[in-house]
């Protein structure tokens, strides 16, 4: 009896508290609202199907509670209601998996005007590239990381000797503008998470991962890591900073290449000096 | 074994009761028994007594996250290791074993009318390897830098790096530990099939069995397919932390050394692990399913709704949960394309899964609802599953993952979904069955007290946990206050938490203290104090004395749900009871 009155407790306070409490998802600061639009789809479908459930339950505990001299129905099963209960449930999982899926697939699917940016994984900090004036990377080797070489570039690839390098400061990105990042770790997974974008991925050593977002709003966010990496993991933090393209290109004039920073002869020879 | 299970002209009345096949010391009766009911007690207490250790680690891990400092012996490494011990021993030292190792063992054997485990002395090997497995476990705690501190999914290359936790010792431990578990276990899980499909009495068709059975068989089954692949993991990481292969691990650059690995995929890792790792959410949930359908069933008076379906979907559910391993990858970097097809597998699985949802609802429907202790945590079951089955399609559903994956809505999600409610399964099914293991009921007051404070106290828990991982926190953070998008009300929610986690730890100790107690102060039970159908309820002795049957097995004549048949004298007619079948039998067949 107590059971059917908390069961209904239970529903309403779970309402109650998913409308009226203060914790909420950040503020969009990306295109991925669609997402957001997906898991607010996935609220009511899962809503409505959780309190009708346990209300039901608590229909029956209440209704069919035992008394003395009652006795139960005997009806082993109902083809036709069963039947319907399917039907219905497969409806609201194809409601939920379509939007899912049609998401997935613009998630997926970089834009081809999008820049690239790569962000590099150590225990326990980020570094940032950017590909310079020429829109291309230098080709990069774990094995190549040493004191002079902390992002591992190939030093024979003209391609690195451009590459803005960002160390222990903020990562800035254009206002509106499609962004391929490009991750990767030289140590363990990371995973590279601002809360405001709504977008991760993992980043696995030897190997080159990727997602895409377009910035919405200019501001400062901070990086999180979302994969656990040793001892450090909730002490890796970073920053982004979104600005408009004024404020980018300022930024960015300020900035050191590779070549610049970690390997002068190089340049010497290339005659790029 | 020589027995009299099967076959008209091998009947058990036919045989005399051998002699030589009875224990006839203490130790073989008690410590190395071969009778598989010792053989389920001595799981569950070992199981119940390593998840005492997971309880406490939980009470620290939450310590840390409410009062950070508070208790100053929790450093980063700790916390770290608390986490990994928990979240291992939890999901496989105390829910795997205590489900198929506990309860596997002492059912299947009853409730289909045989008189053991047709490999009795395999069995008792399974449990002393599961033994070894736990102490191998326990022994890392004393060794050089302790556990683990991987976390409980042991990703490389961080699992055997040096600013991991445990990295001397502790990793190894854990991989022997984790061998020697799937050893022990295909020992066990090869009997309980082949008890199954060989060992029923006559009448017992497959479509006859309890649900409890169906559930515990097919997870067996699927342990029997998914462990191999854990087991495949293990030894190839132990090679590579101790011969220094390259399996998981790519060339690493480590605080600036370069390490000799190179060439291996961290990845393939994951997907060995997911490859057990999903059937092992089902390994622990089909149990879970088959023995809260029978909990329902006894106690609303009523057959379970719709047997049929209910088997088929666990079958169909046991098959499916082997193509949706990488729902747990969505984010790890794996071929974009997978999620495709992941989440679509892993959305059809919700149909089967709402199916059962549905039917024991629909079991409740006029039905002659008693609300003893084991009902009430069946009823519990159902509102925790719900809500944690319906967030999975959150995290299932590819895009919707993305935000959400490795946050604390995870953390929320599947404690909700393969923790609370599998544990509420256990408690009822053990105030279900202690009547019928030790001759006595449990106390009903205590069992009041500590079914509202868990149920209560975990919904509290868990539910607003979900809101935390939706505004960004990251899981396994050892300090997460500074987090900048993170209001200060946040903390306060987190210190809530805590001291739920604390209340719901202590009625835990009502539930141990009420398992000793009883055993000599509690109520005599009778043979059938829950008026119940199946087969175990009808042994001539209780608690059933080794043989479980007497000189004579069990035929069955009907189902295991005859409740409330309409004319039958009773509101129960025992599974090995003669006489007319009723309507709706003929077509449960």
């Amino acid at each position: 009896m107590v059971i059917a009155v908390v069961f209904v407790l239970i529903v309403v306070g779970s309402v109650v508290f998913h409308f009226l409490s203060p914790w909420w998802w950040t503020p969009i600061a990306s295109n991925w609202g669609y997402i957001d639009n997906t898991i607010i789809i996935t609220f009511w479908i899962t809503g409505a199907v959780f309190s009708a459930v346990v209300l039901f339950a608590a229909y029956c505990v209440w209704r069919f509670r035992h008394k003395e001299g009652q006795k139960a129905a005997y009806e082993p099963e109902n083809k036709r209601l069963e039947n319907w209960l399917i039907g219905l449930t497969a409806v609201g999982v194809a409601a939920m998996l379509a939007p899912g899926l049609f998401v997935w697939a613009q998630f997926i699917t970089v834009p081809a005007e999008a820049t690239e940016a790569e962000v590099m994984g150590q225990q326990w900090q980020w570094a940032y590239r950017l590909p310079g004036a020429d829109g291309k990377l230098g080709l990069s080797d774990t094995r190549l990381v040493s004191a002079d070489n902390p992002y591992g570039i190939n030093p024979d690839d003209p391609n690195g000797r451009d590459d803005v390098l960002i160390q222990a400061d903020y990562l800035h990105l254009p206002i509106d503008k499609p962004v391929k990042i490009l991750l990767r770790s030289i140590d363990t997974l990371h995973d590279f998470y601002v809360a405001e974008f709504r977008s991760k991925m993992d980043m696995i050593p030897g190997a080159v991962t990727y997602f895409w977002f377009t910035p919405t709003r200019t501001g400062q966010f901070e990086v999180l890591c979302a994969e656990l990496c040793g001892i450090g993991h909730p002490y890796m933090r970073g920053g982004v900073v979104v600005d408009t393209q004024e404020d980018y290109d300022n930024w960015l004039a300020g900035q050191s290449t590779y070549a610049q920073l970690y390997a002068p002869e190089v340049l010497k020879t290339a005659g790029l000096d | 074994m020589v027995d009299a299970t099967h076959g008209p002209d091998a009947h058990a009345a036919e045989f005399p009761d051998v002699e030589l096949y009875h224990p006839r010391s203490w130790w073989t009766r008690y410590v190395f028994s071969q009778d598989a009911k010792v053989i389920a007690i001595q799981y569950a207490s070992t199981a119940l007594a390593i998840g005492m250790v997971a309880l406490v680690l939980s009470w620290l891990m939450r310590m840390q996250l409410a009062f950070p400092g508070f208790l100053e012996f929790i450093d980063a490494a700790a916390y770290y290791q608390f986490i990994t011990m928990h979240g291992m021993i939890m999901v496989i030292y105390l829910i795997t074993a205590l489900f198929l190792g506990g309860f596997g063992n002492y059912q299947i054997p009853l409730m289909l009318g045989a008189r053991d485990m047709v490999f009795p002395y395999v069995n008792m090997l399974s449990y002393w390897t599961y033994l070894l497995a736990v102490l191998v476990l326990v022994a890392s705690w004393f060794a050089p830098g302790g556990p683990t501190g991987a976390g409980w999914t042991l990703y490389p290359p961080q699992a055997i790096l040096s600013n991991t936790p445990g990295q001397e010792a502790g990793i190894v431990l854990m991989l022997v530990s984790l061998i020697l578990f799937v050893i022990g276990f295909t020992m066990g899980g090869l009997n309980y099939i082949v008890t199954v499909l060989q060992g029923r009495t006559r009448g017992m068709t497959l479509m006859r069995m309890p649900l409890t059975v169906w559930g515990i068989f097919v997870a067996t089954v699927m342990a029997m397919l998914a462990f191999p692949a854990l087991f495949v993991a293990c030894v190839m990481m132990l090679f590579d932390k101790l011969l220094g292969t390259s399996f998981f691990m790519p060339a690493v650059a480590e605080m600036g050394v370069q390490l000799a690995h190179n060439g291996g995929s961290p990845i393939l890792f994951q997907h060995l692990f997911w490859f057990f790792g999903h059937p092992e959410v089902y390994i622990v949930a089909l149990p879970a399913f088959g023995i809260v359908s029978d909990l329902l069933a006894t106690h609303a008076r009523k057959n379970i709704f719709g047997y049929r379906m209910m088997v088929w979907a666990i079958v169909i559910i046991g098959a499916l949960s082997f193509v949706v391993w990488a729902h747990h990858m969505y984010v790890s970097g794996m071929n974009p394309y997978f999620g495709f097809f992941f989440a679509t597998t892993t959305l059809i699985i919700a149909v089967p899964t709402a199916i059962k949802v549905y039917n024991w609802v629909l079991t409740l429907w006029r039905g002659d609802i008693h609300l003893n202790p084991p009902m009430l945590f069946a009823l519990a079951f159902i509102v925790t599953f719900v809500n944690g089955g319906l967030t999975g399609l959150f995290l299932g559903n590819v895009v919707v993952d993305v935000p959400l994956s490795d946050s604390m809505f995870v953390v929320a999600h599947f404690h909700m979904v393969m923790g609370v409610a599998q544990i509420l399964v256990i408690f009822g099914a053990i105030y279900h069955w202690y009547p019928k293991i030790t001759g006595r009921m449990l106390d009903n007051t205590l069992a009041h007290l500590h079914f509202w404070v868990t149920f209560v106290g975990a919904y509290l828990i868990f539910f607003p946990m979900h809101y935390l991982g939706l505004m960004g926190v990251p899981r396994r953070y050892f300090e997460s206050g500074d987090i900048s998008f993170q209001p200060p009300s946040a903390h306060e929610l987190n210190v809530f938490i805590t001291v739920m986690a604390l209340t719901v730890g202590a009625a835990q100790l009502v539930f141990v203290f009420n398992l000793i107690w009883s055993i000599r102060h509690g109520k005599p039970a009778g043979g059938n104090p829950w008026r119940a159908t199946t087969l175990e309820w009808q042994t001539p002795q209780t608690p059933p004395a080794h043989g479980n049957f007497g000189r004579e097995l069990p035929v069955v004549y009907r189902w295991a749900y005859d409740y409330s048949v309409p004319g039958a004298p009773e509101d129960f007619i025992p599974q090995n009871q003669p006489g007319p079948t009723p309507p709706h039998h003929e077509g449960s067949e």
